[in-house]
């Protein structure tokens, strides 16, 4: 982290100071992270998982922000990785995990033919695109940013001076509109989790004592005035017997390969030890019930 | 070495999220490319800013931020809402105006 401080320093220094002029080191640092953007954009429209879209457009906008900075506007590049890779992907990859991560982009076509022109149309815009920039400005001689006094040093005193005279009223604008964005999240995201009446505590206690639930209080836990808190172990009741609602559904029916009985001889004597092992263990489960001692003998241990 | 590569790039990036939004099907997806689409804009503003000399182009990149990050808000609000009534975050399945 700290080495990518450096070169981000490094590449805002150079382009001061050749600003209109383009030093080795930004060509250098173009090279490489423009067509490693491109390999980002290519991979999040073509990824199956979304998850790896969002990854895929991290690195891109990551690349964006160092070309930023090498290009004379440091303030943005850090905005960029701070707002964009920091904020907006991080919001994005949450999203991504409570809804669509599991929902595979369907392959099916709803229009026909419309990836084909959709592809199409890609190629044709790109190919318009870069023909009439690269036949337009060949010859453009950048003025440079440090020549009228905005260079990388004044960069963000420059900014703040346009923000707040040219632009204070788009920027006034743009607070009412973050206002207004935050509200109309919190609406959208809130409304539905109010549509069923919630009920108080003491209808809720009265509504169990009125049986609606099986038992007035929760199940108990495994190991409640037993000898040892092992999921293993069930509950006692006050007079020593097994809470039955204390034993572990999923325990009980899971095969367990019993040590005695384990044979390595072959995979067929294993998986009918295992089915052997797994009614040997619900009935040695209620065993240990049985055989536990009274409710006060652990508080004895622990003295 | 001129800007003009700069250029070169945000073109290209800004048609693959074109085509990412035409063709993807998943709306977070295609919420992406949007964001892809405007990275590549801010990327030619910044461009421009230097070959004119000003700190117009900044500044307005600058804008182009603030007014994506509320429209990534305001958009993935509305697909979580449609995820919890339909279920399903595809922009095939959002066809209750259709029929």
């Amino acid at each position: 982290m700290s080495v990518l401080a450096v070169v981000l320093l490094e590449t805002a220094s150079t382009s001061s100071v050749a600003a209109e002029g383009f030093s080795i080191g930004e060509a250098i640092t173009f090279w490489v992270l423009g067509p490693i953007a491109l390999a980002g954009a290519l991979g999040m429209v073509f990824a199956r998982s979304a998850v790896h879209s969002a990854l895929m457009l991290v690195t891109t906008m990551f690349c964006l922000a160092i070309l930023y900075i090498v290009q004379g506007a440091p303030f943005l590049g850090f905005v960029q990785i701070i707002v964009y890779t920091g904020a907006v992907m991080m919001l994005f990859l949450f999203v991504l995990m409570l809804v669509g991560r599991d929902s595979s982009d369907s392959v099916v076509e709803v229009l026909r033919g419309q990836r084909l022109a959709a592809l199409t149309f890609g190629v044709g815009l790109a190919a318009l695109l870069v023909a009439a920039i690269g036949r337009s400005l060949t010859s453009v001689t950048p003025v440079g940013l440090t020549e009228s006094g905005a260079g990388s040093g004044a960069n963000v005193t420059g900014l703040g001076r346009l923000i707040f005279t040219d632009y204070l009223f788009a920027f006034e604008l743009t607070s009412a509109l973050l206002i207004t964005a935050a509200l109309g999240a919190m609406v959208l995201a809130f409304a539905q989790s109010s549509g069923h009446a919630k009920r108080g505590q003491r209808a809720t206690v009265t509504a169990r004592l009125r049986g609606e639930h099986d038992q007035i209080s929760p199940l108990p836990g495994p190991g409640v005035f037993a000898t040892a808190s092992s999921v293993a172990v069930p509950a006692l009741l006050p007079d020593g017997s097994v809470a039955p609602g204390s034993l572990s559904e999923i325990l009980g029916s899971t095969p367990v390969a019993d040590i005695e009985q384990y044979d390595p001889a072959g995979i067929d004597a294993r998986s009918a030890g295992a089915l052997r092992g797994g009614r040997a263990h619900t009935g040695r489960r209620g065993e240990t019930g049985a055989d536990t001692r009274p409710a006060d003998a652990p508080r004895e241990d622990q003295d | 070495m001129t800007p003009t590569y700069y250029l070169l790039l945000s073109a290209l990036l800004f048609s693959i999220g074109a085509v990412g939004v035409l063709v993807r099907r998943n709306a977070i997806v295609v919420f992406m490319c949007i964001e892809l689409m405007l990275n590549a804009v801010n990327l030619s503003l910044v461009t421009f800013s230097r070959i004119d000399g000003t700190l117009d182009g900044q500044v307005m990149a600058f804008f182009v931020m603030v007014v994506a990050a509320a429209e990534v808000v305001v958009g993935l609000a509305i697909i979580m809402s449609i995820f919890r009534t339909r279920r399903t975050a595809s922009v095939d399945d959002a066809n209750l105006l259709k029929y």
